[in-house]
């Protein structure tokens, strides 16, 4: 048999939602752990730490994951380490290829988040104010220092070169299954594209219009996701409910819509695309019967930046500039 | 001397196009700040076009097309319309000025019109000065 895979995680600035998706293979993964060994998957899963990665040698590690963008220090640091250690990275989940949610905070100064954060928040109680600072003196004589926010969100590539790029916030697990098993196969695309079926969300969406021969009309009434229910067997962009399933990548099967949810982009752009934002608004835009629609559609869903870049701000044509710009 | 902006400027060869070249016929004057791309109509125009330009270092990006009721393909300029309108709005909210961007329908009769935008424009931007992610600025 064959020598086994070398595999990492790291996570970096992400919930660990992708982590679980990976674990969620349940049998498939005991499989799979037959052919790969599990050299590092850190802070959360195996009991190894950063040191030990770092004394690891270069390009030792087959392949790596990392879900998470990076947000922090201690982020960019271990994921320039990684790479160096690695033969393929892997940028993993939304966070790691488009910015993700967290990535929406490049929207707002390094001021409001903190004070969202530290005081704002209900759930917080923080009467004497206290804010966080990288480096600390206890005592008088006692270091401490935690890793700094960096001014701005980064995807993996663009601190870091990156092989693969994996959607979904998270990535859907059967979808994570094909492609541990593409990879152990030797399988992949060139380097530099992203893992998918290049179908769109609606392509798997059994409410499509085309699918159940029906036409596709132009939408005249927007609603919100809070405005009534949705009927379950009819498009929900036909129905009024901005969807972006049509730009989207579809690996996850249309989950979100098999239970009356809208698609919000996290699979990633169709290939071809180069702004998913953008390109969403020609999307949706052209789908509306006419300017008053428009009016409504901006009245209703009123932050235009959140709503099309909600996984995708950072790797937007313009956003990372842009972002660079506001504390200025 | 003074800053001159950098114009991308897409325009509908059924109208925009047609009345800059009306422009030139007419001799009317306008500043060197626009350089135009031949677009089949308004609608072929994506908003990621828009973005490259300003990425690239644009100041500004003029998208001209037919008005209501001309446009060669019927409702092209309609979609554009409804594109750009939330387009625009997508600029705002990114925190990126949307005055460096416009949107005109220019028929080919109106070559004095678009000369007129052009200048208009272009004082605009001079106004607003370089393109903030312009880099090498």
């Amino acid at each position: 048999m064959a020598a086994k895979v070398k595999t990492a995680f790291l996570l970096a600035g992400g919930c660990a939602g992708c982590e679980m998706s990976v674990v969620d293979l349940s049998e498939v993964l005991v499989d799979v752990l037959e052919s790969i060994e599990i050299v590092f998957w850190a802070p959360t899963v195996a009991d190894v730490k950063y040191c030990d990665l770092e004394e690891m040698e270069d390009n030792s590690i087959d392949v790596a994951f990392v879900d998470g963008m990076i947000r922090n220090t201690e982020n960019e640091h271990t994921v320039k380490v990684l790479r160096a250690k690695s033969k393929v990275l892997v940028a993993f989940g939304a966070c790691a290829t488009l910015g993700g949610i967290g990535a929406l905070g490049d929207l707002h100064t390094k001021e409001e988040l903190f004070k969202q954060a530290y005081q704002d928040s209900f759930s917080t109680d923080n009467p004497d104010g206290v804010m966080p600072s990288p480096e600390y003196l206890l005592d008088g004589k006692y270091e401490l220092t935690i890793p700094a926010l960096l001014d701005n969100c980064a995807t993996v590539d663009q601190i870091v070169d990156v092989e693969y790029y994996v959607g979904g916030c998270p990535p859907h697990p059967k979808f994570v299954g094909q492609i541990l098993t593409s990879l152990l196969a030797g399988e992949l695309p060139p380097p530099g594209s992203w893992i998918t079926s290049g179908k769109a969300v609606c392509d798997s969406c059994s409410r499509n219009p085309v699918r159940n021969g029906q036409e596709r009309l132009p939408v005249g009434e927007i609603k919100r996701t809070i405005d009534g229910t949705p009927d379950p067997d009819t498009c929900l962009l036909q129905q009024g409910y901005m969807c972006f399933g049509p730009v989207t990548q579809g690996d996850c099967e249309g989950s979100c819509l098999n239970v009356n949810m809208p698609c919000r982009g996290c699979g990633g752009p169709l290939p071809g695309i180069k702004d998913f934002g953008a390109r969403c608004v020609s999307t949706i835009a052209s789908s509306m019967a006419d300017d008053a629609a428009v009016d409504q559609f901006i009245d209703k869903y009123n932050d235009m930046a959140k709503m099309f870049y909600r996984y995708a701000h950072t790797a937007g044509s313009l956003n990372r500039k842009v972002a660079a710009l506001k504390d200025k | 001397m003074s800053f001159c902006p950098n114009i991308v400027g897409f325009a509908c060869q059924w109208c925009t196009y047609a009345g800059a070249d009306l422009a030139g016929n007419l001799r009317a004057k306008y500043p060197p700040s626009i350089k135009l791309i031949k677009v089949p109509c308004s609608g072929r125009v994506e908003p990621e076009h828009v973005l490259e330009a300003f990425a690239q270092g644009a100041d500004g990006v003029l998208v001209g097309g037919c008005h209501f009721g001309d446009c060669h393909y019927k409702t092209g300029n309609h979609k554009t319309s409804q594109r750009m309108k939330i387009f625009a709005k997508l600029l705002a909210d990114s925190g990126f000025d949307p005055r460096r961007f416009r949107l005109e329908w220019i028929s080919g009769a109106e070559g004095y019109r678009f000369a007129e935008v052009v200048e208009e424009f272009t004082k605009e931007l001079q106004e607003l000065g370089p393109n903030p992610i312009k880099e090498g600025v």
